[in-house]
């Protein structure tokens, strides 16, 4: 093989697992050291520049960084990085003072945002600081999007809601609330250098069966947590089924406990390990005595006189056919008497208020054909991000999408090419202190996750809107930064420095180093100390050794950054650097161009 | 060396028969110098036992004074171990052995610790057969005592700082013990692990006493140029005359393997696949083995792999007509006959 090329960002980006892992890459591992030394304002502020939302993030992020994390390489659970970004907003200091500057003297183009969710907020957080306008329309009178009107309360206060929105319309977003758009020819009349959709995905599924138009007690469950938040709905049945047995559903059934529920079943048409919930939401709602029926599809609705009986399902077992497939047979047809049916079966984009005939493409699904790297529609200077662009996501993505969305926007306004952006960039610096002392802790910890604390069963349904977690204690979090593995301290290898001695290969602990004769990838890792597990991860090859031409090889995924090697090493070949990935945003993309211009 | 502790990590690794992973057979942190060989002959040590399936606690680890007698902390930590005086290892394992005859006694000694103070001792053992492995860490220095040439240093060799050169003819380690009836003589490089993890496995199963010569450079005192034990020099000289395959009794031969190669096998049904490179080299004629070695050693060259072997002679126990149990497991009656019996002895050699 090819000797591998570290100074490709791409290489040790992908080694950071939870920072690759991340729609928004957020640069975990130094979050949680400056978590470690005491740093939370500064944590929260790292944190901020990616996801923007740390506090609402630290709470209910779908965390793709943890099933991720290189933790789980060694030990059971990942290391908690998304309860650990609420240890950051906890205790960081008013950050206020610390946001980019707003000039007062605006550059002229206004941008309209539909929408005041995540993704429009993300917008306007990047381009403010350039200097342009933002006017943000939303339908209803608060900010927030599904943040607001879906996540309950329970699991996000609104007061932390508020909080970080406030600090992005305060940098001078002109919201205006209660303002829904109704079509989209009529903005585009008006004066508007650009226009994003961020209109999410706001119709739920509804289910056709038998006797569905003849209660009022099936509901739809997006729309049902939205009245609940906006407080138009304050009670529920004793006896309630959840249809679908996802996210949603989740926030559905723990929402009908706090508002009456007593016997709350989720129906699932699957058996376990075929849920779309996270296994986190899953825990929390049968910690709370929700009742998961497995194997059952829904069949009818049963009403009686106008008033709901309960329904019918198809009892269901499930076998795995030849080709690895779920194959299904009814074993019997069940009836589960309730009061009320909350459907929590997906969601979908609607753009009613979109005319045909604007140059926006619609595919065949009536969705908008939208350019996965620059968020623009069919119709230049129109982009569309969060969940309006493809579908129900969440809000890392939805965040993500604003910031790549705000580049091309900056693009547009500026006449350049959108699709010409700049790619990511990367800093290498070594940690070395002295003989065997690194800027970085790399002492093992072998503790195991900290459970996180929650409020007593009884007092969570006191009140509608008491928050379950009460996040980590200083003990809890004092040894959970420790199981950070610092996957951002890279071992960098110079061949020509090296012996061969085989120091580095002895002290491993995880053996992922060899030194053999080069080879093609397939040849190679069939010799490894170790064999390859994860065929995915980053694979190093060294420049060819100077004793024997051999090759140093590193099985990249194995690694837990413990630096021994290093330590070991008696000429200084290997060496822990601190990768940092420069990741830019609209900001950096005007730097770069006032930079090109005054050369 | 190393002030952090090694992280523990056993998810997903392969076990042996007895459900141990290799992490078990592991030892302390090595304090020795970065980059040292004789760390590289711990693993290796470590990788032989794992993959013999020998259980670490039936082994004794016993060993001399130098960097090289410090290395049984650093593997097989459940072993029994004994850190004796310099150059005294091989009279432990002797008289150890002569008490317990069913574990594995692995000796672990240095150029210095063998060749100058303790040449007496290692001599003897050889002669007595003692059923052990020897392993001799060559460095060709004191490593402990700041680099001192030892007697394995070569004519002409330099010493890393001031200039002298070394005028003493060195001691051989491998052709002395040919000399002395040695019935196991192989020499490998801590530098080469494919070829030194089944020299030890064989030495390991070898019934008898069993030398490895490793040559194992001293980074910090012998790694220079104008030294004959660098790592660099080694790599440029090893000429490697027999591999040794170890293939345990429960596994067969692979036909394709048995082409050029000698098998011997030993006295539990285990085998030593010997592959040779020199066609006219014999590794079981002494006098042609040490002819060969002399040879090559004229010519510059070291030659590594398995030299030479004698499976038919008679170890410690049987020469001295032992029973099969071990002699500390015999009932103080059996051990101990008593003044009558003591008393008839002394009556029949006056
Ligand atoms: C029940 C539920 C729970 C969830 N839980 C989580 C979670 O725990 N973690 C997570 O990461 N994600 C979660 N999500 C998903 C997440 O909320 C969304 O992916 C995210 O909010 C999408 O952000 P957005 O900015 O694209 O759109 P939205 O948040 O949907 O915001 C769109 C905004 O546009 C407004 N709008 C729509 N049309 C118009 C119009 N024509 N004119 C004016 N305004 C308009 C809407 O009122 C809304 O305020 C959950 C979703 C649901 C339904
Ligand atoms: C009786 C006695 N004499 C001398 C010493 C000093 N001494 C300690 S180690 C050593 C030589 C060790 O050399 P070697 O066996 O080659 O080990 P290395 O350190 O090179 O691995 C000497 C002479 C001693 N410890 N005890
Ligand atoms: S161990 Fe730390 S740096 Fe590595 S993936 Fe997990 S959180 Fe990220
Ligand atoms: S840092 Fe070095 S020694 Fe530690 S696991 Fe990674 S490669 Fe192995
Ligand atoms: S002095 Fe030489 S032999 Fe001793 S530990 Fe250091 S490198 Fe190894
Ligand atoms: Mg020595």
């Amino acid at each position: 093989m090819k000797p591998t090329d570290t100074s490709d960002p791409r290489y040790y980006h992908k080694v950071v697992d939870c920072q690759w892992g991340c729609p928004a890459h957020t640069d975990v591992p130094e979050y949680i050291r400056m978590i470690a030394q005491g740093r939370y304002t500064d944590a929260y502020l790292l944190n901020r520049r990616s996801n923007v939302f740390p506090a609402i993030l630290g709470r209910v992020c779908d965390r793709p960084c943890e099933p991720a994390c290189r933790r789980v390489r060694v030990e059971e659970e990942p290391v908690a990085i998304c309860r650990l970004k609420r240890v950051a907003a906890d205790l960081a200091d008013d950050i206020r003072s610390h946001l980019p500057a707003v000039p007062a003297k605006k550059n002229g183009k206004r941008i309209a945002c539909i929408g005041a969710g995540c993704a429009s907020l993300t917008v306007a957080n990047d381009l403010l600081p350039l200097g342009y306008e933002i006017v943000m329309f939303e339908q209803f009178d608060q900010a927030g999007g599904l943040m607001r009107t879906n996540i309950p309360a329970f699991r996000l206060p609104a007061q932390v809601l508020d909080d970080e929105i406030s600090m992005i319309v305060e940098l001078g977003v002109d919201l205006r609330l209660g303002h829904r758009i109704d079509s989209m020819a009529a903005l585009l009349e008006e004066d508007f250098a650009a226009v994003f959709v961020g209109t999410g995905a706001p119709r739920g599924k509804d289910l056709d069966l038998p006797g569905r138009q003849e209660t009022e007690r099936i509901h739809i469950g997006i729309d049902w947590l939205e009245s609940v938040a906006f407080e138009h709905t304050d009670h529920i049945g004793e006896r309630v089924l959840i249809i679908g047995v996802g996210n949603t559903a989740m926030d559905c059934c723990r929402t009908a406990l706090r508002l009456g529920g007593e016997s709350v079943k989720v129906m699932a048409r699957k058996p376990r390990g075929y849920f779309k919930a996270s296994p986190w939401e899953l825990e929390d709602a049968e910690e709370e005595k929700v009742e998961i029926i497995v194997n059952h599809s829904p069949k009818a609705f049963v009403v009686d006189g106008g008033q709901l009986k309960g329904m019918t399902f198809d009892h269901l077992e499930y076998h795995v056919d030849a080709d690895g497939n779920l194959q299904s047979t009814v074993i019997d047809e069940v009836f589960v008497a309730c009061d009320d049916v909350i459907l929590a079966i997906g969601q979908e984009n609607a753009f009613p208020w979109i005319e045909r005939d604007l140059g926006i493409v619609f595919d065949e699904w009536d969705v908008p054909k939208v350019d996965k790297a620059t968020f623009e529609s069919t119709r230049q200077g129109i982009f569309f991000g969060g969940d309006s662009a493809f579908g129900p996501e969440n809000i890392i993505w939805a965040v993500e999408h604003g910031h790549q969305a705000a580049i091309s926007i900056h693009k547009h306004c500026s006449g350049d090419p959108v699709a010409k952006r700049l790619s990511h960039g990367m800093n290498l610096l070594s940690t070395k202190m002295s003989l065997h002392e690194w800027s970085f802790s790399n002492d093992y910890d072998p503790s195991n996750r900290r459970r996180m604390r929650h409020v007593e069963l009884k007092q969570r349904f006191d009140e509608l809107n008491i928050e379950v977690e009460l996040g980590f204690s200083a003990e809890q979090f004092v040894t959970e930064v420790k199981r950070c593995l610092n996957c951002d301290i890279q071992t960098e290898f110079t061949a020509k420095l090296c012996i061969e001695c085989d120091a580095c290969i002895d002290v491993c602990p995880v053996r992922c180093l060899t030194i053999i004769e080069n080879g093609d990838r397939t040849d190679l890792v069939q010799r490894l100390n170790t064999p390859v597990t994860n065929p995915d991860a980053p694979f190093f090859v060294s420049d060819s050794l100077p004793q024997t031409s051999r090759v140093m090889i590193k099985d990249e995924n194995l690694c837990v950054h413990c630096a021994l090697c290093a330590e070991r090493c008696p000429t200084g070949a290997w060496d822990m650097r601190k990768s940092e990935l420069l990741i830019p945003y609209a900001i950096d993309e005007e730097v770069a161009a006032c930079n090109q211009k005054t050369g | 060396m190393s002030f952090i502790k090694k992280p523990r990590i056993t998810k997903g690794l392969p076990q042996n028969g007895l459900g141990l992973s290799i992490v078990d057979y592991e030892g302390a942190m090595s304090t020795l110098c970065a980059g040292c060989g004789h760390d590289s002959i711990s693993a290796a040590i470590i990788q032989a036992y794992f993959e013999l399936e020998i259980e670490p606690h039936r082994v004794a680890k016993v060993s001399g004074i130098g960097c090289s007698s410090k290395t049984p902390t650093y593997f097989l930590r459940p072993a029994h171990g004994f850190n004796s005086v310099h150059g005294r290892m091989p009279s432990i394992v002797t008289g150890a052995n002569a008490a317990n005859r069913d574990l594995h006694y692995i000796g672990v000694s240095g150029d210095g610790d063998s060749l100058s103070i303790g040449l007496g001792q290692f001599c003897h053992a050889i002669r007595r057969n003692v059923n052990m492995l020897y392993v001799l860490e060559n460095n060709g220095v004191y490593g402990l005592t700041k680099g001192q040439f030892s007697a394995s240093t070569d004519i002409g060799s330099t010493a890393r700082k001031g200039g002298a050169v070394n005028q003493q003819p060195p001691i051989d380690p491998v052709l002395t013990a040919i000399n002395f009836g040695c019935t196991f003589v192989a020499r490998g490089f801590s530098g080469d692990k494919q070829s030194l993890v089944p020299l030890l496995k064989a030495a390991i199963q070898h019934p008898g006493f069993a030398l490895l010569d490793v040559i194992s450079p001293c980074v910090t005192f012998n790694d220079h140029e104008g030294s004959t034990k660098s790592y660099a020099y080694t790599r440029e000289s090893e000429r490697t005359t027999v591999y040794a395959d170890f293939i345990p009794s429960r596994e067969p031969i692979e036909t394709d393997l048995v082409q050029d190669v000698t098998t011997v096998t030993l006295h539990d049904g285990s085998r030593i696949a010997l592959r040779k490179v020199d066609d006219d080299y014999n590794p079981f004629d002494a006098g042609a083995a040490t002819a060969y070695i002399r040879d090559h050693q004229d010519q510059g060259e070291i030659v590594t792999g398995l030299l030479y072997m004698d499976e038919e002679a008679q170890d410690l126990h049987a020469m001295n007509n032992t029973p099969n149990t071990p002699l500390n497991a015999l009932e103080p009656s059996k051990l101990i006959p008593g003044a009558a019996k003591l008393a008839a002895l002394q009556k029949a050699w006056r």
